[in-house]
């Protein structure tokens, strides 16, 4: 059946349908159309799915979707457009230039804790590139899927763009098939079968992962503030953001204060029980909530630690003078758990942050330049953002991917159009200047061979900068000018 | 330019059991790594590389710098090596292995800086006080596997992006093409830092193993089938890769056009280095009358780049090995196409004459694999769509070529075919200009280096936001208790959108 779909997309996508920007911005209209009437159907399985908020469901999905959407159909023209780059004397009259094209049959695997704009939002890009595209969104987020499943086809062009709903054996099936591109949201450990199943056919991959992404919080700062940011950004879709703030950083004197802080903001904004907050989501399955609850072990908890697991509940929840050793710092929480690792400065912290896996995101609060310096420069993440969290996925002129274990390639925006298009290098020549090519052409003499080196070597401008060539051309352009007002001057009748 | 040929380990078997002895004197003289140190070495280069001595632009430039001084001080042993291993051409070997990478480090040198600045990207009405840019990093350990037909160019040319880049690097260059692979293997310790660069040599079984390593980064030159096994072993660690690959590169000509010029560029393109580039035109297709007011061109330009003795013009190159020449024969003797020009072959000095055969089919033996020698098989078509359709149902090629007068013809051509590169009216000339990307697409490769681009392949693009303190009234509106009210002003905010501004979405 997968076979099936996949060979009937490249046949249509082969047929030359999604060249014209036409037909691509009428996708995405259609899209956007999508998203505006059936919003409640949405809000109502997101429900479903992670209790969550409808406002929440907006300002986490919706709003993204479509403001992707505007800016592709907007934008589109541009970034379809020809880009010129720079020549040598050699190709000085030739049109030079890189060509974005689509790139065929793209396979976007979702994931279930944004399932929405983690499908969404790399369709519009694979749409906007002129792609046909396979979408699989994930099992976990079951009414999603089953929404999904019924509507794109409603309004998308069926032929072109078509979802394969299932679990993991229709998603093995799925990646037998041979794919143009394939862009996965999800874990590492899938990340490297996706890529290994990739290699078969040659397939090139995004892979957007996940990792524990490190949040340090200098004394020097705003604690309060530092702490609303972070409690917002924690606790967002019960801790299930690949680029949640996984774990603090910070020395032992500020610990308490961060809880204390925490736990201010919390009360702020679930009230005395987030249990009843309509504005706290659940753990997606009992499976998840066995797995998060049993990272709490060995742990202090000083903060929260209430769950309900009838309710896949687990409340907000701090835990203090946790160690590196420890369970939770082992892997992904991926949860509403935060544990506090006290280090004795910077230094420290940079340490312990390089001595593991590259995160995708990472944080740093602090008011003290040098510090902020200092972090950028000694470590590597996948985004960073200072002095807030998850904000850096907001700018869509960001790139965001990871690097490393966290993942590879990057999107949002126009990077969403590049990751998905071939970037075709094209020289047009004429047939003119042939004696210029017979520098290149044996039999090899010594004038030949410096000719050719000369026409190699030196492009329009020169290698600092100057350029030579529109330096000549304003000074031609200036005398002209004058050599015209001199002539105007000398006619006009005294 | 590239490629290296499938049943790498049948030959390694061979030569293994030949010269067992004389490789690892060689190996001891030459200061070649074997299999139980490559471990010692990665974690050497990984020690360097944390310490943070590869990041100061000062560093790189010096490095850079040094490269450019290797190529000074030895191009007598380059062009002697190359000679050894292609019997290439002085004039070849200086234009594609000098030149062109001492250009290639020489825009680099010019542009690093510039290249390693923070780039600012454009903010949104919420964002506008902050600080929004990209970072290049270094991505860390990279590998660069070179391939024989281009043994310096191929391993040199993505090593000035990795330096450029502030990596460090480990270069397993060609064993096929052994004088190269030897001189790289001495010059590379005496120029460039030896903490952060070192050269591994060997062959599929030493690939193999230094392949279970951890790498931030793949740099593979070669064929589809090897192409696989790096992959899947780079997926162990979730190494992302660059993949320079084949294919058969078609070059339809089609409607008016200058035949003369066209007969020289395609015979210059497809006869370098003996047809062993992977940029080389592999097949043409025409009609039947522009293939018959083509071949006189093409003979007269073969006679003026080669004489009437091809095989006595210091500038014709050779096969470059014994294996390598007998696959092409034994293709040229499969192929039930008609022999025009050339089709002469001398097994002792490796020498195949520049060969051209028409009346080829689709299941010719010429037309199955990438031919990657001098025989150029002419295939006849009846009508543009049919030449656009042959190219279309084949595995899309590293470059395509189209030539004619007529602009709407390459237009069209353009339009409805992909390939890595197009070049209209000559042929490799696009690989030669740092300003284009060089990559494949499909079956012939993914990702690009030359010039900047080799510096972007090697960097890792951070997005980084700097936020001040202030303006915690306005991110009130996200936090919870969520209110319809807030809800609109952050929809209000984030549709408030003017052409050119940056969209927002806020989670």
């Amino acid at each position: 059946m997968e076979k099936q779909v996949v060979d009937g997309l490249r046949e249509v996508f082969q047929s030359g349908r999604s060249r014209s920007l036409q037909y691509r911005k009428q996708q995405l209209r259609a899209l956007h159309r999508l998203i505006t009437e059936h919003q409640a159907d949405i809000e109502q399985s997101l429900k479903q799915d992670l209790n969550r908020n409808l406002y929440n469901t907006s300002l986490f999905e919706l709003i993204g979707i479509e403001s992707d959407i505007k800016l592709a159909e907007n934008d589109m023209a541009d970034w379809a457009a020809p880009r010129h780059v720079k020549k040598n004397l050699n190709s000085a009259l030739d049109d030079v230039y890189i060509k974005p094209e689509p790139l065929g049959v793209v396979l976007v695997i979702g994931t279930w804790n944004y399932p929405w704009a983690m499908i969404l939002q790399p369709l519009v890009g694979a749409i906007a590139a002129g792609n046909a595209a396979v979408v699989k969104p994930s099992e976990l987020s079951e009414h999603s899927a089953r929404l999904m499943k019924e509507l794109l086809p409603l309004y998308l062009d069926k032929e072109m763009y078509q979802v394969v709903t299932g679990g993991i054996p229709e998603t093995q099936e799925l990646l037998k098939q041979r794919f143009d591109h394939i862009f996965y949201t999800g874990s590492s450990t899938v990340g490297k079968l996706v890529m290994e199943a990739a290699a078969r056919h040659l397939t090139p991959v995004t892979l957007e992962l996940g990792g524990k992404s490190p949040c340090y919080i200098d004394k020097n700062c705003d604690i309060a503030v530092a702490c609303r940011r972070i409690t917002w950004g924690k606790f967002a879709n019960c801790g299930q953001t690949c680029i949640a703030p996984d774990y603090i950083l910070c020395e032992p004197s500020i610990q308490d204060r961060i809880v204390q802080e925490i736990q201010k903001t919390v009360q702020e904004f679930y009230q005395e029980d987030p249990k009843s907050s309509p504005d706290y989501c659940r753990i997606i399955n009992t499976r998840h909530f066995d797995r998060v609850l049993a990272l709490m072990n060995d742990c202090t908890i000083a903060l929260g630690g209430e769950n309900d697991r009838s309710q896949c509940y687990i409340a907000p929840t701090v835990l203090k003078d946790v160690l590196p050793h420890f369970k939770i710092m082992q892997e992904e929480i991926f949860g509403p758990l935060l544990p506090i690792v006290t280090v004795n400065g910077l230094s420290e912290a940079i340490n312990l942050i390089n001595t593991r896996e590259k995160p995708l995101a990472l944080y740093l609060f602090s008011s003290d330049k040098t510090v902020i310096k200092r972090m950028l420069t000694e470590t590597t993440s996948g985004g960073v953002t200072v002095n807030d969290v998850l904000m850096h996925y907001t700018v869509d002129t960001l790139p965001f991917g990871g690097v490393g274990n966290s993942g590879m390639g990057r999107y949002h925006g126009r990077h969403t159009f590049d990751q998905l298009s071939h970037h075709r290098s094209c020289l047009i020549k004429s047939f003119a200047m042939e004696s210029l090519n017979d520098a290149r052409y044996p039999p090899l003499t010594a004038a030949r061979l410096s000719k050719a080196k000369f026409f190699m070597q030196h492009h329009l401008c020169s290698c600092n900068g100057v350029c030579v060539w529109a330096i000549i051309a304003t000074i031609l352009a200036i005398g002209l000018l004058v050599g015209l007002i001199v002539v105007l001057i000398q006619k006009t009748p005294v | 330019m590239k490629r290296q040929h499938p049943e790498i380990s049948l030959h390694v078997l061979v030569k293994t059991l030949g010269c067992a002895i004389k490789k690892s004197y060689f190996l001891r003289k030459h200061r070649c790594l074997t299999m139980e140190s490559q471990k010692q070495v990665l974690e050497r280069l990984r020690g360097a590389f944390r310490s943070g001595v590869t990041r100061p632009v000062q560093f790189r430039l010096t490095q850079l710098q040094a490269m450019m001084s290797l190529f000074e001080d030895n191009e007598t042993q380059i062009l002697e090596a190359m000679h050894k291993d292609l019997a290439k051409p002085k004039f070849e070997a200086v234009l594609s292995e000098i030149e062109l990478v001492v250009n290639d480090i020489c825009c680099t040198i010019s542009n690093l800086q510039t290249w390693m600045q923070d780039s600012y990207v454009g903010t949104n009405l919420a964002t506008k006080l902050d600080d929004c840019f990209v970072r290049r990093e270094p991505l860390g350990v990279v590998l660069i596997i070179g391939a024989w037909n281009y043994p310096l160019q191929l391993v040199v040319s993505p090593l000035i992006g990795a330096i450029a880049a502030g990596n460090c690097a480990i270069l397993k260059p060609s064993e096929i093409s052994q004088a190269t692979e030897k001189l790289i293997a001495e010059l590379i310790p005496k120029y460039l830092s030896q903490e952060c660069y070192a050269v591994i040599c060997g062959g599929a079984e030493e690939t193999k193993t230094l392949l279970e390593n951890r790498f931030d980064h793949i740099f593979y030159t070669g064929s589809q089938s090897v192409a696989r096994c790096i992959l899947q072993a780079a997926a162990v660690h979730l190494t992302p890769v660059t993949l320079e690959l084949g294919g058969k590169c078609p070059c339809l000509i089609y409607g008016r056009l200058d035949m003369k010029a066209a007969a020289k560029r395609l015979v210059w393109a497809k006869f370098f280095n003996a047809g062993q580039s992977c940029v080389a035109p592999d097949y043409v297709l025409c009609t039947a009358e522009t293939r018959e007011m083509l071949l006189p061109f093409i003979k007269e330009a073969l006679e003026s780049f080669y004489g009437s003795e091809p095989e006595q013009s210091p500038d014709m190159g050779r096969i470059v090995t014994d294996r390598h020449w007998n696959r092409l024969v034994e293709l040229l003797k499969k192929s039930e196409g008609k022999v025009v020009i050339g089709g002469e072959s001398v097994k002792e000095t490796k020498y195949i004459a520049p060969t051209v055969v028409v009346d080829v089919k689709e299941s010719d033996a010429l037309m199955q694999e990438e031919i990657f020698g001098p025989i150029l098989p002419i295939l006849t078509i009846k009508s543009l769509n049919e030449g656009i359709d042959f190219m279309n149902e084949r595995e899309k090629p590293l470059a395509l070529y189209a030539f004619s007068d007529e602009s709407q013809v390459v237009a069209t051509v353009l339009e409805r075919t992909s390939s890595g590169g197009f070049c209209s009216n000559d042929g490799i000339a696009h690989m030669t200009l740092p300003g284009l990307p060089f990559g494949g697409v499909g079956a012939s490769g993914m990702g690009n280096y030359h010039g900047r681009w080799s510096f972007e392949t090697f960097s890792h693009k951070r997005g980084c936001m700097l936020r001040g303190w202030g303006l915690e009234r306005v991110n009130v509106l996200r936090y919870p208790p969520y209110t319809e009210s807030n809800l609109s002003w952050l929809r209000w905010a984030t549709t408030a959108k003017k052409k050119g501004w940056a969209s927002c979405s806020v989670m």
